[in-house]
């Protein structure tokens, strides 16, 4: 469960990031953040990450509260949340295997381990034929399937992925957005942070709109394709 | 760290090396100068030392005592000295056989003249005790105590041999410590940029670890490999060249210079390596962690 209480963040520059949020996803739910560029949804996404500090307010993550969590300790909660970004973020000199292989081997996984999880999730992604191929070499919407495997190597209970659809044709981000949804069944928390309606509109689930680092809705979709 | 993310980040640090390997052999090229010249100082530190070893232990002081002590007391206060912790050797000389060995030397030839002498022997108040030192920088303290005993009419000893290699010495040591200052500088401060130079490469990489649960250790630990095993090879290609060079130099110059064979002796290199392989490689180890810990801390705010 994630719970965000009374959180408020301002940037030393002054400007207010996000104001008074109360935001409550329980375990297992499918939810997007949306809103416009400085709405706030990426410092939103930092704070669950643990990137930034709140300037007030609570975070309760899987009942562990953000703020009394020693610095030496946000390793581990991270490698608990799996993370996606709009652009990747894989390492361009190593191929489909090494790039999912890498999160297992930061949690110093052996071998073994790596040669038998890492297959089943590039399955699990659609990339099995893949794994020799460096990014480069594959399609926007494949290169989100490995960001994606990396994020899920690791079994976590939350996956967070900021525009995960933002760099993707409409095609690969329906793709995408389903394998999202495949995730969420087997019962992994999914938020997703995106500014796209259409997206937003077809997948029919929880939509969390900020605007102006405020919460203004907070409403359930219909889901257009079930 | 378990063994296998041990194991990652030690490759991770050897294929660093080889991305940058202009920068690496550069590095690798500085840290060998430094140590190369920190070991042929070394070496020459070190002979010195030796050599002074060597001529204090060659270099005897001799008691003379007062008129008309009684041999008896002599001897006692033999024992007494022999006592010491800084005697290596004593030696007692009874004034028959100070007038044996004078007459050798001086009535050779002429023995006729020391007849004179048979039954009164001129050097009967000249019994000693020639005393040679463990370490002849304890010479001073030595001939003060000495000299304080009762009986004691005089000690001879020779200061300026080893007062002289003393100060060279010492001046060496100093001009040592500067010249391998300013290299140990140098080095430190390339390592530093190779190393930064990689942490720029790798920033991308760091940063999408330091998101999936890396620790800041496991982020630098590549990094702290990489500066580590650049100082290592750095010391290890000067070890082997003063190798060389010491064993074919010391056979040179003892050929070259046949007349100091008998003086001075360079120190057996076997005495010599394994405390220079110690300090070279602490030092090499010492330049590579200074060089990379530092700079990842500065570059890789994790």
């Amino acid at each position: 469960m994630i719970e965000i209480q009374n959180v408020s963040k301002r940037y030393e520059e002054g400007n207010r990031a996000l104001q008074n949020i109360n935001i409550t996803i329980d375990d297992g739910e499918f939810v997007f953040i949306m809103g416009k560029s400085g709405a706030g949804k990426s410092t939103l996404l930092k704070l669950l990450i643990k990137e930034a500090e709140p300037t007030e307010g609570r975070l309760i993550v899987n009942d562990m509260d953000l703020q009394k969590m020693p610095r030496r300790y946000v390793p581990k909660y991270r490698r608990k949340l799996g993370m996606v970004f709009q652009d990747f973020r894989l390492l361009k000199d190593r191929n489909v295997f090494e790039n999912v292989a890498f999160a297992l081997r930061i949690v110093g996984a052996s071998s073994r381990t790596i040669r038998e999880s890492v297959p089943q999730t590039l399955k699990l992604v659609g990339l099995s034929a893949k794994y020799k191929y460096l990014p480069q070499q594959l399609s926007g919407g494949e290169q989100q399937r490995v960001a994606i495997a990396r994020a899920l190597i690791n079994r976590p209970e939350v996956l967070l992925a900021d525009e995960p659809t933002g760099n993707l044709d409409r095609g690969n981000a329906i793709e995408i957005m389903k394998l999202l949804e495949e995730i969420n069944a087997q019962g992994t928390t999914v938020v997703v942070i995106t500014h796209s309606h259409e997206i937003v509109e077809m997948m029919g689930k929880r939509v969390i709109t900020l605007d102006h680092g405020r919460v203004v809705s907070d409403e359930k979709k219909v889901d257009e394709h079930s | 760290m378990r063994i296998s993310t041990l194991l990652y980040c030690f490759k991770k640090g050897i294929a660093n090396i080889f991305r940058n390997i202009w920068f690496s052999l550069a590095s690798v090229a500085t840290t060998s100068a430094c140590i190369f010249l920190f070991c042929l100082l070394f070496s020459v530190v070190s002979n010195i030392q030796y050599m002074v070893r060597q001529i204090g232990s060659e270099v005897g002081i001799t008691v003379l005592f007062d008129e008309g002590t009684e041999e008896a007391d002599i001897l006692a206060m033999g024992v007494e000295i022999g006592q010491r912790s800084e005697v290596k050797e004593l030696r007692y000389i009874s004034a028959e056989e100070a007038w044996e060995s004078f007459k050798e030397e001086y009535f050779t030839g002429y023995e006729e003249l020391a007849e004179g002498f048979a039954d009164d022997n001129p050097l009967a108040d000249s019994a000693s005790y020639e005393i040679y030192l463990n370490e002849i920088a304890d010479q001073n303290e030595f001939v003060k105590y000495l000299e304080s005993l009762d009986h004691v009419r005089r000690v001879n000893y020779s200061n300026a041999a080893v007062e002289g290699f003393s100060t060279f010495n010492k001046a060496l040591g100093l001009l040592s410590a500067v010249i391998i200052g300013v290299l140990l500088a140098v080095s430190v401060f390339l390592i530093s940029n190779t190393i930064s130079v990689a942490a720029a490469f790798r920033r991308q990489e760091s940063q999408i670890m330091r998101l999936i649960g890396a620790t800041n250790m496991m982020i630098r630990a590549p990094f702290l490999v990489e500066g580590i095993v650049i100082g290592v090879i750095g010391a290890l290609i000067p070890l082997v060249g003063i190798y060389v060079l010491y064993t074919r130099a010391s056979v040179f110059l003892m050929e070259k210079f046949r007349m100091m064979a008998g003086i001075l002796e360079f120190q057996p290199i076997a005495e010599l390596f394994p405390q220079m392989i110690a300090v070279a490689l602490t030092l090499g180890v010492g330049i590579g962690f200074v060089g990379s810990f530092f700079t990842i801390r500065k570059y890789l705010k994790v």
